[in-house]
């Protein structure tokens, strides 16, 4: 059963196509409405980040710092030491891949209220090939206190995500992709940092139960395995982890003890991720299977981003595979 | 700031005294840290603290402050030293440096000790910070005077960072920007001109839209007049190249570069000085070599 606050049109060709990092823009705009002290920092890729409608809009708020993330990150930190709120954007393999012990070290350590936009995230970003395509994102994210790890699964969402981010005081970490997703929520759909939402709940008719754990833009995926799967002979849920860090150990528990096993989702290195999150916590807890779907310890490669996505083996046709090899 | 009488410049010298005598205190207590770094910036700390900077050490975080940001972390015990004679902290705190709970780390962490502006210790950072501040300030108040100075060391000079940070500053014409550059000649594993060579330091500075400024670090009049003529600079951040001796103050360990990293042939304990090297630098600093008369004599 698909949550009520979800598109109707969710698992029809009909379901409307945005790239999510159109939400952030919507999003940064918005706040810097809402609040003077926002101010966007940008590495030569303000357009294809989105970062250009808040740019546009307040360029005395706005700093083009040129090809320079790593400076990029540093002096959005002194700009956080005097009271602004630095959202700084540039594609995840360069920002937090380049800059990462800036990140760590004046961002993080410093806990300055720094918000990191990671656009063109995963393997999605298609024929750039594997140079831009940042599957390591989360992992080195996560593991850096004082940080907040977000994966918004579409537009409305990466809009409220930009909105909490910038409500929120505190380093924070925004994962966003370049292609055209769908869009599975809607303005009435939750979103609270460090709260995960079960978007499917199982057939409660069948025996054999598998607990979907997914973030990010793949939720779609995740969603039409679900509705296959639950219209076959397994109960399968759907959990939307869009914060990855603090995890939401709560739900995250109920959810594992409600299901016979989980399978983890992510458009990034299996190492690390998502996947690994949520086995570190459920071994302790609840001790569970986890089967973790991701890139597999390889590099990226040029493509199509679904016909990438199919071949790393992240599609709904892959996770259906994956859950019915692991029931029989 | 303000023009410094004779009368003024002997009470900083006198600082600068305490400090170095500071620091050697707190190296030994430590028994690891930076040597001589510190003890070359005396003079500009005890300036900048004792004449420079607009701040109030009861009020940590008064908003009109100017900021000091240190980009080169690793020689925060003159830092830490200056701030404990300022009155940020009781000075018998110093000898808690790098121990274990201290507010003093072994390179600043900014939520640790208030005074602080930023952490640091992995080089390059602190001159992009300031950078940002400086943005920041000019954001609000485009004609503002207050002024956001950075300190760095010359060996940091080769991270890449800098030359980001150098290229924004210039870009974006922050006279609230003054940078004051250890010019020390020595870096860990050598003497600067032969580890990466910098000269020539003025023009890549001046190519990156700064005003360039040469000093003697230890000449407290001539940083003094250096750092009005800078923040007098509009349209363009400044940088002060000082050049100093390294381990200044302490004949035995001057341009030696070993007093930065560590003699050859010991462990890293051993960078800083002990048993009869401490006791004849303890000895030199009360004098500074004759020139300077203790304050407790």
């Amino acid at each position: 059963m698909f949550a009520t606050h979800l598109d109707k049109r969710v698992c029809t060709p009909e379901v409307e196509q945005v790239a999510n990092r159109i939400g952030y823009g919507e999003g940064l705009l918005e706040a810097g409405e809402k609040n003077a002290s926002v101010v966007a920092l940008c590495a030569d890729l303000t357009g294809s980040t989105k970062t250009n409608m808040f740019a546009d809009a307040f360029p005395e708020r706005f700093v083009q710092c040129g090809v320079a993330e790593q400076n990029m990150a540093s002096v959005a930190s002194g700009m956080a030491a005097m009271g602004k709120i630095p959202f700084i954007a540039s594609y995840a393999m360069f920002s937090p891949g380049r800059n990462w012990e800036q990140v760590r070290t004046t961002i993080a350590y410093n806990d300055a209220n720094v918000k990191i936009i990671g656009a063109h995230a995963g393997v999605s970003v298609g024929p750039d090939g594997a140079t831009h395509q940042a599957i390591e994102d989360i992992a080195i994210m996560r593991v850096m206190p004082n940080m907040i790890v977000l994966a918004p699964c579409d537009a409305i969402e990466a809009k409220k995500a930009t909105l909490a981010a910038a409500a929120h005081t505190g380093p924070v970490y925004i994962r966003i992709a370049r292609e055209k997703t769908p869009v599975v929520t809607t303005e009435e759909s939750p979103f609270e940092i460090g709260k995960a939402e079960v978007f499917v709940e199982k057939e409660p008719a069948h025996e054999k139960t598998v607990g979907i754990i997914v973030t990010g833009t793949l939720v779609h995926h995740a969603l039409l395995a679900a509705k296959t799967l639950n219209e076959e002979s397994i109960g399968v849920s759907v959990l939307h982890m869009g914060t990855i860090k603090p995890l939401d150990t709560k739900s995250l528990d109920a959810f594992a003890a409600a299901h016979d096993f989980l399978v983890t989702v992510e458009e990034h290195q299996v190492a690390g991720g998502l996947g690994s999150a949520v086995a570190e916590h459920v071994s302790a807890t609840n001790p569970k299977r986890v089967i973790r779907i991701g890139v597999q310890d390889s590099f990226g490669e040029s493509g199509e981003a679904e016909e990438l996505i199919a071949h790393f083996g992240m599609d709904s046709e892959s996770i259906i595979e994956a859950v019915r090899n692991a029931v029989n | 700031m303000h023009y410094v009488s004779h009368t003024e410049i002997k009470k900083i010298e006198e600082k600068a005294n305490d400090i170095r005598q500071s620091i050697i205190e707190m190296l030994i207590a430590a028994g690891s840290g930076h040597t001589a770094g510190p003890l070359d910036m005396a003079d500009i700390f005890a300036l900048l603290y004792f004449n420079v900077l607009k701040h109030d050490p009861k009020n940590p975080d008064w908003q009109e402050r100017d900021r000091l940001v240190l980009s080169a972390g690793h020689i925060c015990p003159v830092l830490y030293a200056t701030m404990a004679h300022a009155g940020y902290f009781e000075v018998e705190e110093l000898l808690t440096l790098r121990k274990f709970g201290s507010r003093l780390q072994g390179h600043p962490h900014r939520a640790s000790l208030p005074g602080l502006e930023t952490s640091s210790g992995p080089l390059g950072s602190g001159l992009s910070q300031a950078v940002g501040m400086a943005i920041a300030e000019r954001m609000d108040n485009p004609y503002t005077s207050k002024f956001i100075y950075c300190v760095t060391g010359d060996g940091e000079l080769n991270e890449g960072q800098i030359w980001e940070a150098a290229m924004l500053a210039g870009k974006e014409e922050l006279h609230n920007l003054v940078v004051i550059v250890d010019r020390n000649g020595i870096q860990i594993d050598g003497y600067t001109k032969d580890i990466m060579p910098l000269e020539s330091l003025r023009e890549k500075f001046e190519s990156f839209n700064f005003d360039v400024q040469e000093v003697d670090g230890h000449n407290i009049r001539m940083v003094n007049d250096a750092i009005g003529k800078a923040q007098s600079v509009y349209g363009q951040p400044s940088v002060i190249i000082a050049h100093t001796i390294s381990s200044k103050g302490v004949d035995v360990f001057e341009r030696d570069f070993r007093w930065h990293g560590n003699p050859p042939g010991k462990g890293p304990e051993d960078r800083v000085p002990k048993g009869e090297q401490a006791d004849a630098a303890r000895e030199k600093l009360r004098t500074l070599g004759g020139m300077i008369i203790p304050s407790d004599s």
